[in-house]
């Protein structure tokens, strides 16, 4: 337990002292956030509908471009093996990996939401449910995505493949996090969408740690 | 009972005989079928109350839809059997299914739209079947595109296997989640299956394309899997002394 | 309490690549001996020491430690064994001491900062402790992985190239650390293209490859 722990704040510490990577992320999703308005025009109804959507793909791309990195570091500088050596369960370990990607990838997306949602005229209500589904839904694609990264570990063209993997798999997230802010919108409530959220939280936390530990076993034998 | 020795076909020799004996027939048989069924099909069924002579496209359609979703169930069930048993010919027949089922999701896609043109009068809808066969068909490129991505047999075998089992777990939510956002979004959705009632002959045309696409799929998996065996076991002794190689040229 | 077999591998076949790198290996390490693996380029000295640690499935055979194969009680053998690759399993970000302190709690072992310090003044980086690794040379950097070996309380050592970049001094250092880990009862398997010249103690060699 105490090698969890370790581990987790070693990344952030880690993250911490070299902050480049995780603002690029960051970056990144504003961007693509400020973009879209410039692309179909300022009209704030149109924005308002489309909001929910090019928000959660714009998370769904930036989370993306941070799961490259997930495992590849320690792969290189061999730390990865030496997890593999160390007598601690794999599974708890990878736990701590994807924590700290979340952390550093997911979460300052969701406190970003709000500011963006200005952008895009969405009233208190939406932005709230918006954060909520995306608080909810951030680790999963978190979790999902690290069993790509493991899987593409070292390989060449990594980063497309990544995506051309887990991508699919993240269709579910996305129905159903933007779908809450739109059901809102419909006034049919987003209390079906969040649940379901959960659930798939639920299952990809249990169920992607360990996924992702055979997946660096297959990787690095 | 004479018993099976499963474990003697495992090895990669005794298979490359048996398909080699196998998938010729096989492929022809899968001929005979696809011939008979489009007969039925596209002579002997009759013309469609509602959708006329369009619909029938379904005979392709449904079947390649099919066997599609089957094939990928097969190619996490040899992924399981690789994984856990670390069978080397499961990992080969996985990647060799890998192709085929490819080709039916894509043939899938088109028919559907070949069908949604003249019924809806557009070349895509977002039918919750068509758009879990379009993620369908990216599960399959993804598969394909690892394997090859991967140079060391081994790992890309259960690489492969890993994303198969975790694709087929995530199928069943993925289908659910299209269905749920299709529901949300359109109202009433269209179904390419949902006929009122199908006539007799209809449903037998179905059955035999259906037929014809497992043997053709048969086929080419185990023609497939040879050449798969070819290039992982080039330094074996067997495969030097194989009839179909030339003497003195070693592979 | 039966005498530990130490370290055995039986009939153990390697493949890498479609090639056969070794099959029908057989080697023993007791308890006070170490192994010096020996071969040209390719000949799968690494592959070896991946197989002994499990990094890696052998194509055939077993790897053994104490009679038992090391994929039975694997928590086990992973607690009493330590594994050195060709990368130095470092971060550069953080200090050496940090380094040392996430190694030690990644394997459960009890963090002494005085001990740690000691182990980083033994290997000659006295006030370099607490600089991020970054600054530090190659050499320096390899003395720091090598300090692990001072606190790890693991009984067999499996090192690849672990004489690699490092100057006279150094090198000196670590034969000592191995001589004396191997005097108290250890057991050492390591590659190297450099002949060792050992002072006492029973140290055995083995050449891989196609002679």
């Amino acid at each position: 337990m105490s090698a969890l722990w370790s581990l987790l704040r070693r990344d952030l510490l880690l993250a911490l002292r070299r902050p480049s990577e995780v603002l690029t992320v960051v970056f990144f999703f504003v961007v693509v956030a400020a973009l879209f308005p410039l692309a179909v025009g300022p009209e704030r109804a149109t924005l308002r509908m489309l909001a929910p959507g090019v928000l959660w793909v714009g998370a769904l791309l930036a989370s993306l471009l941070a799961l490259n990195r997930l495992f590849e570091a320690d792969h290189r500088d061999g730390t990865l093996e030496q997890m593999l050596l160390s007598g601690t369960p794999l599974t708890l370990l990878v736990v701590a990996k994807i924590a700290a990607h979340w952390v550093l990838c997911g979460l300052p997306l969701v406190l970003l939401v709000p500011l963006l949602g200005v952008l895009f005229d969405l009233s208190g209500d939406a932005l709230g449910v918006l954060a909520l589904s995306l608080l909810i839904g951030t680790p999963v694609l978190s979790c999902i995505g690290a069993i790509g990264a493991a899987l593409t570990l070292g390989l060449r063209g990594g980063g497309v493949l990544l995506a051309l993997l887990v991508l699919p798999l993240f269709v579910p997230v996305l129905v159903f996090g933007a779908g809450a802010v739109e059901a809102l919108a419909a006034g049919l409530g987003s209390g079906a969408h969040l649940s379901i959220l959960m659930a798939l939280l639920l299952l990809s936390g249990l169920f992607s740690p360990w996924a992702c530990a055979q997946a660096l076993r297959i990787a690095l034998e | 009972m004479r018993r099976i020795a499963w474990t003697h076909y495992a090895a990669p020799q005794t298979f490359y005989g048996l398909a080699g004996v196998c998938w010729k027939p096989l492929a022809l048989l899968a001929l005979a079928l696809a011939l008979a069924g489009m007969w039925v099909g596209f002579m002997v069924a009759p013309t469609d109350a509602q959708q006329g002579e369009g619909y029938r496209i379904i005979f392709v359609h449904v079947p390649v839809s099919w066997m599609s979703m089957i094939i990928y169930l097969a190619m996490a069930f040899w992924g399981v059997v690789c994984l856990v048993f670390r069978a080397r010919m499961a990992g080969m027949l996985s990647q060799a299914l890998a192709p085929t089922g490819a080709l039916f999701a894509f043939l899938s896609l088109w028919t559907g739209a070949l069908w949604g043109k003249p019924m809806w009068g557009a070349w895509w809808v977002w039918d919750a079947r068509l758009t879990s066969e379009l993620i369908l068909f990216f599960l399959y490129i993804g598969f394909i595109a690892l394997t090859s991505a991967i140079q060391d047999p081994r790992r890309a075998d259960r690489a492969g296997a890993l994303v198969a089992i975790v694709g087929a777990v995530n199928v069943p939510i993925i289908y659910f989640s299209v269905k749920w956002w299709n529901t949300l979004h359109q109202g009433a959705s269209v179904s390419l299956t949902r006929s009122p009632s199908m006539a007799q002959t209809m449903l037998w045309g179905m059955l035999l394309m259906a037929l014809a696409c497992w043997v053709y799929a048969l086929a080419m998996v185990l023609y497939r899997t040879r050449s798969l065996i070819l290039q992982r076991e080039r330094h074996a002794d067997w495969v030097a002394q194989l009839p179909e190689l030339s003497p003195g040229v070693r592979p | 309490m039966q005498p530990h077999t130490g370290l055995e591998t039986r009939d153990l076949a390697c493949e890498r690549g479609g090639k056969t790198l070794f099959e029908g290996l057989n080697l023993s390490v007791l308890p006070g001996q170490s192994l010096h693996l020996q071969g040209d380029n390719g000949s799968g000295k690494t592959s070896l020491l991946r197989l002994l640690c499990g990094l890696a499935l052998p194509l055939a055979g077993q790897v053994l430690w104490a009679g038992q194969p090391t994929t039975q009680d694997r928590e086990g053998f992973l607690r009493d064994m330590l594994y050195l690759g060709h990368a130095l399993a470092l971060k550069e970000g953080l200090s050496a001491l940090e380094n040392l302190h996430f190694a030690a709690a990644l394997s459960g072992q009890a963090w002494v900062p005085g001990a740690a310090l000691q182990a980083l003044h033994q290997m000659g980086l006295r006030g370099r402790e607490h600089l991020p690794l970054q600054v530090l040379s190659q050499g320096q950097m390899r003395r720091v992985a090598l300090a692990r070996l001072g606190l790890s309380p693991a009984r067999l050592w499996l090192l690849d190239e672990p004489f690699v970049a490092l100057d006279t001094a150094a090198c000196g250092v670590l034969q000592e650390l191995m001589q004396n880990h191997v005097a108290r009862g250890g057991m050492v398997v390591f590659t190297s293209h450099q002949a060792v010249h050992w002072a006492s103690g029973d140290h055995r060699s083995h050449r891989l490859g196609r002679a």
